[in-house]
């Protein structure tokens, strides 16, 4: 099996291109196939085909015993994961929305998260828990949230997302080997965004960042929708003789310290880029292990770039404006070479 | 007892002792396991209340002197491989589902021998290999998780069941609501069995609940019953039942068992919540003396029968304690280890 941590050195021979929600289904259907014990739950995951076409088709493939509809119960779907963990399965809980996971949080950060550590490490929970987040799609402020930094501040917890639908697909097929509870947040604005996916078997695993771009002047450390705006960014900023570094860290907890450092002591600048509200938000962590651990490295202190300190706004102009785009980073790394804040 | 409708109103008809026909089916190798179980948790508590007004251990404890007939009823109904869901009030379904006491008592000192290493401590005991799938420390929470562990049964056919563990304090919880209204939607093999125990801290269960507990069968259209939780041959009959009928594939049943806990809600207690004549009532009710009595009246087990075992169970409390206090403390390396399979 092919165990490759970046898009660039994929079979290049067999490759396609497919919509990361296609990618996220292949992961799915793969992993079904390998392991009778791999089942999908969650609501609407059936006859529909997920909220978001991830599980579209399956039912019809796999049947109601391994993709189980439940009704409106997010605590439910997060103790169904539990329960049959703990007990031998292997499940993919879906939530509709990140968003609801607020109704779960009990069981995903009590019950989930710390089984295996309150019993002495003899419990195991073989659970993948998926939730689209982020925003850009006009569903206002309880459809649209980013709240990673809940779920990596538990302990007990791995927490991953993806930028292209090859680390999707490779992450994924991870997350569901594990033993651990892994969240996969998957943001919505990229479910039809299309990319290189190989025929074929591969992982990306968990805990392994990827510089998606290389550059010498100013490093972007950011992940999911984000890394697209940065790759935008830096192909505008090259055109003036810029370099930027793109680096993806793909998963938030574990976090690949190494690969960021690497990139910071090569360009001395860092601008840490997210979607969730700024203050508070997982940058917040990446920019504190950046100024600790490579302070005499920086050139200029690190400069975060996140959401506004409000609830999504609905109208465009509004919901636009709140998130970072390409023109903020543009912008932000300018601030950086300049040093001026 | 699969014959018999699991649905009743207020406990069988017959007189406070008489098992209705109950005792005359369980083997005097059973009858044993019972008596043995309800002493051993009744032992297990007070020897750990001892220690811990001794200063030995600390936390919290939170008692189920009173309540043993509940738990040692419906797990004498379980098959060894079936599952269960506790609560913070757990030491009773531990030991029920075959925990050992020096094992138990090792983790409420904290020490590297106990269920956990001394990481968990008297609320969040399990043993997966016993089908012990948590004490919890969260009110309800492991009604969600019994229901996830039913749908695993069903899913990967293996004929199990699961019985959820609650209190009459989770009937309020939405992951109550949740937790039964799926596992009814999905007809899993699952036993929902409420202990009401009548008070959460200091409220009252019929303060607590709209209504009491077991009318909510009819709502998610499942079989329910409120039963004597202080009878055990109510309880086993209840539980067998019930049991029986999940594992038949036909879905799950709501059990509300009345009891009472003795002590006050951990060894703290406010005592202003309730009367000293009430607690002499329910004293006067206890599960293990009305089992003792109905076992004497029908001449199965002699007094040489419960002393043999009254002396293993005295050896094994000796024992656990001096496992408990002669095993090591665990070292802080340990602190971040076992948050993750590595």
């Amino acid at each position: 099996m092919a165990v490759s941590t970046s898009q660039a050195s994929a079979p290049e021979t067999a490759t396609r291109e497919i919509f990361m929600s296609e990618a996220l289904r292949e992961a799915i259907d793969e992993e079904m196939t390998r392991d009778p014990t791999v089942f999908v739950v969650g609501e609407e995951v059936g006859v529909w085909g997920g909220a978001y076409a991830v599980t579209q088709g399956m039912l019809e493939k796999w049947g109601p015993d391994r993709i189980v509809d439940t009704p409106i119960a997010e605590a439910a779907i997060a103790g169904l994961g539990i329960g049959a963990a703990l007990t031998g399965s292997r499940p993919i809980a879906e939530f509709m929305y990140s968003d609801f996971m607020g109704i779960a949080m009990d069981q995903i950060v009590n019950q989930a998260a710390k089984n295996r550590y309150m019993f002495g490490g003899k419990a195991k929970l073989p659970l993948t828990y998926r939730a689209p987040f982020g925003a850009g799609t006009g569903n206002a402020a309880q459809h649209t949230q980013s709240l990673e930094a809940w779920f990596a501040h538990v302990p007990g917890l791995k927490v991953i997302t993806a930028s292209t639908p090859y680390d999707a697909k490779g992450l994924l097929k991870s997350a569901i080997r594990e033993d651990n509870v892994v969240i996969m947040f998957e943001h919505k604005a990229i479910y039809a965004m299309r990319g290189h996916v190989p025929e074929g078997e591969y992982l990306v695993p968990i805990g392994v960042a990827d510089v998606k771009r290389e550059g010498d002047d100013v490093s972007v450390i950011t992940y999911a929708r984000q890394t697209h705006h940065a790759l935008e960014a830096a192909e505008q900023l090259a055109a003036e003789g810029i370099s930027v570094e793109v680096v993806d860290i793909r998963s938030l907890y574990p976090l690949d310290t190494d690969t960021i450092l690497r990139s910071v002591r090569k360009t001395h600048r860092a601008v840490v880029l997210y979607e969730a509200v700024r203050f508070g938000g997982f940058g917040a962590e990446i920019a504190s292990q950046i100024q600790e651990l490579a302070f005499d490295d920086l050139d200029a202190p690190v400069l975060r770039v996140g959401a506004a300190h409000a609830p999504v706004p609905f109208s465009e102009p509004l919901e636009v404006a709140s998130f970072p785009d390409t023109a903020q980073v543009v912008e932000a790394i300018r601030q950086s070479l300049q040093g001026v804040y | 007892m699969a014959e018999q409708s699991p649905v009743s109103t207020n406990g069988r008809a017959g007189g406070d002792d008489a098992s209705n026909g109950v005792l005359e089916q369980l083997s005097d190798d059973q009858l044993r396991w019972i008596y043995l179980i309800m002493r051993r948790i009744r032992r297990f508590e007070e020897t750990a209340e001892e220690a811990f007004r001794a200063a030995k251990m600390r936390g919290a404890l939170h008692f189920y002197i009173g309540e043993e007939a509940t738990a040692t009823g419906v797990c004498a109904a379980l098959d060894e491989g079936d599952f269960i869901t506790s609560t913070h009030r757990g030491h009773g379904h531990c030991i029920a589902k075959g925990a050992r006491m020096d094992k138990m008592m090792a983790e409420l000192f904290g020490r590297t021998t106990g269920y956990c290493g001394g990481k968990g401590g008297s609320m969040h005991i399990a043993d997966i290999e016993l089908g012990n799938l948590g004490a919890n420390g969260i009110v309800g929470a492991g009604i969600p998780i019994a229901t996830g562990a039913a749908l695993g049964s069903k899913l990967r056919k293996d004929g199990k069941v699961t019985v959820a563990f609650f209190g009459d304090g989770a009937g309020p919880t939405g992951a109550f609501h949740e937790g039964v209204n799926v596992a009814a939607t999905m007809n899993l093999p699952a036993v929902f069995v409420c202990e009401n125990n009548q008070y959460g801290m200091a409220t009252h269960a019929d303060f607590a609940n709209a209504a009491a507990i077991h009318n909510r069968g009819p709502a998610y259209g499942i079989p329910s019953a409120s039963i004597d939780g202080n009878d055990l041959f109510e309880v086993y009959a209840t539980a067998k039942t019930a049991i029986d009928r999940a594992r038949r594939g036909e879905g799950p049943t709501l059990i509300e068992a009345r009891t009472y806990r003795h002590k006050g809600h951990t060894v703290l207690d406010q005592k202003n919540y309730r009367t000293k004549e009430e607690i002499a009532e329910w004293v006067a009710r206890d599960p293990i003396e009305r089992f003792v009595r109905a076992v004497n009246e029908s001449e199965r087990l002699d007094e040489d029968d419960f002393q043999a075992i009254d002396g293993q169970i005295e050896r094994e409390i000796e024992h656990a304690v001096a496992f408990a206090e002669a095993s090591p403390w665990p070292t802080v390396d340990v602190i971040e280890r076992d948050v993750y399979v590595e």
